[in-house]
């Protein structure tokens, strides 16, 4: 069993993929340092065996070798995901210390200036490189996170070669999932059919070739698909995920259903609000399946698929999701991915916590990347 | 060195970051890694435990057959193939 840590969601990049939701939490409704630690406690007794620190940056919070070092003395695995633009040698070398045993590091595409301008942070990509030989340096593991989409799926090659030079052990080859800021950004990330086909075969070359020196995960688009992901390996099964506000949700991008309730951690225990909390409740095992799945034969292999897409694209978070072909709206799914993908829309709608007030969920509304123009990845 | 080339004689030590824990909660050793968590059953927990760096896969399985009174020729192959398994996967190392 796992659980997602964010522990804020402050961050000093803005990439308009973030799987944050669009009502970003700030810095003064945080949990504090000794309520993290005993939600750490709480996830060791409950039999959380891995602990990913996330955000946001995780780094921003002072306190992170404090609760590194917690995790530690439970016995539990620590795993830092992190976009590295804030670290340095010695607090790379404090989180060892403290017991940190591995880090994803982010990067947001093979080459400087495109990189930066996704991550909507200037100098970012030379600093993340400089991070990664750090990291090597501690001895910690490493692994590099891509998020792949239209506007960087022809330098896959690249990102791969990168990783290796970097003497990552591990690549995480993501196709960017359509919730929250990824959701609003859609028609300028969707990649085109012909691209996830070269992109996938790339990763299977690179697979046979690097067998040894750098194991590749890949996470497909769900657009494209024919059977939906067993999102989270099931609701409630194997996953926990705290937000920086303390609230428990069963999957990260959960508070993207609107008609959730959610408990915190300032509430109840962990082990209760895991045990019969109506948010983990709601959607765990398969009772509260309509057809098609409720007689499918792969109900217990991919549960329905993911609550949050189905809720995004049928405004019912029980439905089957669409990436199925089984599902009455999965026609509707692939015409949006192959017309969005065909359009030559680039501009992005930048994650951030002052403009969120300009467009909600779904809402086609698009503002103009940051006036010094770096928000043109092509540039 | 590759999965294919981890014979009898091969040195085998846990990757980077991979580690075994004793799953209080479920009952039973688990291997952590890097993002992912293996179920271990007894056979696996007890090749895995005695990974020291030093030792070789033919070791191992010898002081395997001594403290379970068992066929060497069979642990030895059982051994071989769950390590190489491991090293496919990148959480074993030569």
């Amino acid at each position: 069993m796992g659980m997602l840590a964010e522990l804020t969601h402050r961050c000093p990049l803005s990439c308009p993929y973030c799987s944050n939701p669009l009502e970003l939490e700030r810095a003064a409704g945080e949990l504090t340092t000794e309520e993290w630690l005993w939600t750490i406690d709480e996830a060791a007794d409950l039999g959380v065996l891995q602990i990913h620190f996330s955000g946001g940056e995780p780094t921003v919070r002072r306190d992170l070798e404090r609760l590194i070092a917690r995790a530690r003395e439970r016995d539990v695995y620590s795993n830092l995901i992190t976009a590295g633009v804030l670290l340095d040698r010695r607090r790379i070398d404090a989180l060892a210390a403290a017991g940190l045993e591995h880090v994803q590091l982010s990067l947001q595409d093979s080459r400087s200036a495109s990189a930066d301008a996704i991550g909507g942070y200037r100098g970012g990509h030379e600093k993340k490189l400089a991070v990664a030989g750090m990291v090597r340096a501690a001895g910690l593991p490493l692994t590099i996170n891509a998020v792949v989409h239209r506007q960087n799926l022809h330098r896959l090659e690249e990102l791969i070669d990168l990783s290796v030079a970097l003497g990552a052990e591990r690549l995480e080859v993501a196709h960017v999932q359509y919730y929250g800021w990824a959701y609003a950004n859609r028609a300028a990330l969707m990649p085109t059919r012909d691209q996830l086909d070269r992109a996938t075969d790339t990763v299977e070359a690179a697979r046979d070739r690097l067998k040894g020196i750098l194991g590749i995960d890949y996470v497909v688009p769900d657009y494209y698909a024919r059977r939906p992901k067993a999102c989270m390996g099931g609701w409630g099964r194997r996953f926990v995920n705290v937000t920086p506000v303390g609230k428990v949700l069963p999957c990260h991008a959960a508070e993207s259903i609107t008609d959730m309730t959610f408990e915190a951690v300032r509430e109840r225990p962990l082990a209760a609000i895991w045990e019969d909390g109506p948010a983990f409740e709601r959607f765990r095992g398969t009772g509260w399946m309509a057809e098609p799945c409720r007689s499918c034969d792969r109900r217990e292999v991919d549960f329905g698929g993911c609550r949050c897409q189905a809720f995004a694209l049928t405004g019912d978070a029980a439905a089957t999701d669409p990436a199925c072909s089984l599902s009455p709206r999965h026609g509707h799914m692939v015409a949006l991915a192959k017309s969005e993908s065909g359009a030559d829309r680039r501009d992005f709608v930048y994650r951030s916590m002052s403009r969120r007030e300009h467009f909600g969920r779904g809402s086609s509304a698009v503002l103009r990347p940051p006036a010094d123009g770096s928000g043109s990845p092509e540039k | 060195m590759t999965a294919d080339a981890l014979g009898a004689d091969s040195v085998p030590r846990l990757g980077r970051g991979v580690r075994l824990k004793d799953d209080a909660a479920r009952g039973g050793w688990v291997l952590l890694a890097p993002e992912r968590v293996l179920v271990l059953d007894d056979t696996a927990h007890a090749v895995l435990q005695r990974l020291d760096g030093k030792r070789t896969v033919r070791d191992i399985a010898d002081s395997l057959a001594a403290e379970y009174d068992a066929p060497g020729g069979a642990i030895l192959r059982d051994s071989l193939a769950l390590l190489r398994d491991l090293a496919a996967k990148g959480l074993v190392k030569t």
